[in-house]
């Protein structure tokens, strides 16, 4: 009942790869912004006809390269310098290029750590409930179907006038995804 | 004016006719049919051998390492032989994974799950050594960054610190890029599972992935992010490894060419262990239609490269040795090829320079019974190439007073063959219950998941632009 009313969005299923980035241009020229398409591989071009911004993901992983350089150069110039300074072998106590490998390690580890759990932040996973699920389609989303979802948030967005919208571009099979 | 450049077309990645969904299904398939027998069998055979080893440490751990044959002057034996050759089988995979990806081979798809998983468990077993030849094992703690009970620091001037970075560094980036490829796949097992347990363990692992485009923009920024970081990485572990020795003052040690030798012979040895372990999989679960003939001549193909450039780099210790005029250093070598431990020196030339060179011949590289013997041949050469570099050059250095002789005892035999134990143990569960080839990634190298190849069939009419 109020879940007809309130309804997640709607779905639409596309043929193929080449379909499903025709509707997605369609959709993003009609003006809706609140969309999404789901496909079992990344499709190239689809960025662009989707009119997403660029991934900001390069910044997080930057952020986290930095302070993995300047952790791990304080780190040895803490323990060989300051903190117990031990003559070894004549070597100077700030001995920086045997600092190499290890800054140069950690520098890696923090900006892998940036790399993954960004994104898995960027994408807000892992995510405990998705209404996506309550179709009985969305599991081709993983295998070989072809997805379009227009999200009820959106401004645009009516039941019956995007469900038109969507058959007209092409949808083969549309459905109202309870929220 | 791209479409007026005849391409010379590579051969199809993926072999029969298939479609995604056909791909879906064989793959997603294996994980969910009955346990074959011969896995069971494979997997009790494992973990007594995994068995064996537990007790090994154990034994080590109660006498200390003196159950080993290491003695003056010999202090490094099998364990940092042993060390040296499983963190270099790991090299194959994180190459195969990231370099491959950055120079965009397609083929690599078929491949890398396997490989990636191959590289985890082999940098586990690698581990292992380091951590228990320390003789004192209640104070590992020492190789963290962490002050003692009298407030010394380890010394980061040491190659040996800088090992503990660069192995622990390497065993999380691989783990965390295994992981990151799974979670796609790891989502189309939890949407085709019956079971409501099985669903939930899958479902969980997959974080609540859905294929939404807006994901995989940050995804494929993020692996694009890792191979970028994993390709120095690769090239900095082995480099590392090398310096253990490099730096010392020992003769036979101290030459600048370890870094990039010890790097191609871990890609010389990982290709090995990835076709031995591709080559038994495939046919196992007749997936010779994505790990074709073509997949095995490619890496038969990196195989001879990188075997002639490990076989050049003997050559060229050779020559450096003459060249230098260090008494030392001439005396080193002549006597690895022909001093006490000439017969492992002529077992790694054999396995190593001449084994590969079969491979110069294109049937022999489309030859899987040959690429399966050849394949252990050289893992049994790079252990001999570690050994050799390990042992000879403690055994007879500077003082003939002081020189030795090296063998082995029991638990070190037992305890090099127990980690086998491990590696399977891990790679059956792996084969078992993991999706062993990248499938979303494989969908994407078909010529169908392009949308030109559509546009193409149609005569363009679709196209909007």
């Amino acid at each position: 009942m109020s879940s007809k009313d309130h309804p997640y969005g709607i779905l639409a299923e596309f043929d193929n790869p080449a379909d499903l980035m025709d509707a997605a241009l369609s959709v993003n020229k009609a003006g809706y912004k609140h969309f999404d398409t789901y496909s079992p591989f990344p499709i190239h071009g689809m960025d662009d006809a989707m009119g997403m911004k660029p991934s900001g993901l390069g910044w997080i992983v930057l952020v986290h390269g930095i302070i993995g350089l300047l952790g791990g150069i304080a780190l040895q110039v803490w323990s060989m310098d300051i903190a117990y300074p031990v003559h070894i072998s004549g070597k100077p106590y700030l001995n920086f290029p045997a600092f190499v490998p290890v800054a140069f390690a950690i520098v890696i580890l923090l900006s892998s750590f940036g790399a993954f759990f960004g994104m898995f932040f960027l994408n807000k996973l892992p995510r405990l409930y998705n209404p996506l699920f309550n179709s009985s389609r969305i599991a081709k989303a993983t295998d070989d179907g072809f997805f379009i979802c227009i999200e009820a948030t959106d401004p645009l967005f009516t039941v019956n006038k995007t469900t038109d919208f969507l058959r007209e571009i092409g949808a083969t099979h549309t459905e109202t995804i309870p929220n | 004016m791209s479409q007026n450049i005849p391409m010379v077309p590579d051969n199809q990645l993926v072999k029969g006719n298939h479609d995604f969904a056909s791909l879906t299904k064989l793959i997603s398939e294996i994980p969910q049919e009955r346990t074959p027998l011969w896995w069971y069998i494979a997997f009790g055979i494992s973990n007594l051998v995994l068995a064996i080893m537990l007790a090994m440490i154990a034994w080590l751990f109660w006498n200390g390492i003196g159950v080993w044959g290491l003695q003056q002057p010999v202090g490094w034996g099998w364990d940092i032989t042993n060390f040296v050759w499983w963190v270099g089988i790991g090299h194959a995979g994180t190459l195969i994974s990231a370099i491959l990806f950055l120079f965009r081979q397609g083929w690599r798809t078929a491949i890398n799950r396997f490989a990636e998983a191959m590289t985890v468990f082999a940098v586990m077993c690698a581990g292992i050594f380091p951590a228990i030849h320390v003789g004192r094992i209640w104070t590992i703690y020492w190789i963290f960054p962490l002050p003692n009970s009298m407030q010394l620091w380890p010394n980061f001037n040491s190659p040996l610190l800088w090992d503990v970075f660069a192995v622990f560094t390497y065993l999380t980036v691989s783990a965390l890029f295994w992981y990151m490829g799974l979670v796609p796949d790891l989502a189309t097992m939890r949407d085709r599972v019956k079971g409501r347990v099985s669903k939930m363990i899958y479902g969980t692992f997959a974080m609540g992935w859905t294929g939404s485009n807006r994901n995989w923009q940050h995804y494929e920024k993020a692996y694009m992010i890792l191979a970028g970081l994993a390709t120095p990485l690769v090239l900095s572990v082995h480099s590392i490894v090398s310096f253990d020795f490099a730096v010392s003052m020992i003769p036979g040690w101290h030459t600048t060419i370890f870094p990039p030798y010890f790097v191609a012979g871990a890609i010389f040895s990982g290709f090995a262990m990835v076709l031995s372990l591709m080559i038994i999989s495939r046919k196992l679960y007749k997936l010779e239609d994505i790990m074709t003939l073509d997949h095995i001549e490619k890496m038969n193909t990196i195989i001879l490269v990188t075997g002639n450039m490990v076989g050049f780099a003997y050559a060229m210790e050779f020559f450096i040795a003459w060249y230098s005029g260090v008494e030392y250093e001439k005396f080193v070598f002549i006597n690895r090829a022909f001093g006490p431990y000439s017969w492992a020196y002529w077992i790694m030339i054999t396995c190593n320079v001449v084994s590969p060179q079969f491979f110069w011949i294109k049937k022999f590289r489309r030859n899987i019974a040959l690429t399966f013997i050849l394949s252990i041949v050289i893992n049994i050469g790079m252990w001999f190439e570690r050994f050799v570099i390990t042992v000879t050059s403690l055994a007879q250095d500077y003082l003939p007073s002081s020189w030795g002789y090296f063998s082995p005892t029991y638990v070190d035999v037992l305890t090099y063959v127990g980690t086998f134990g491990l590696f399977f143990t891990c790679f059956l569960l792996f084969l078992r219950f993991l999706p062993m080839v990248a499938i979303s990634e494989i969908k994407g190298v078909l010529p169908q998941a392009d949308p030109a190849y559509y546009r193409a069939q149609n005569g363009n009419t679709k196209s909007n632009k």
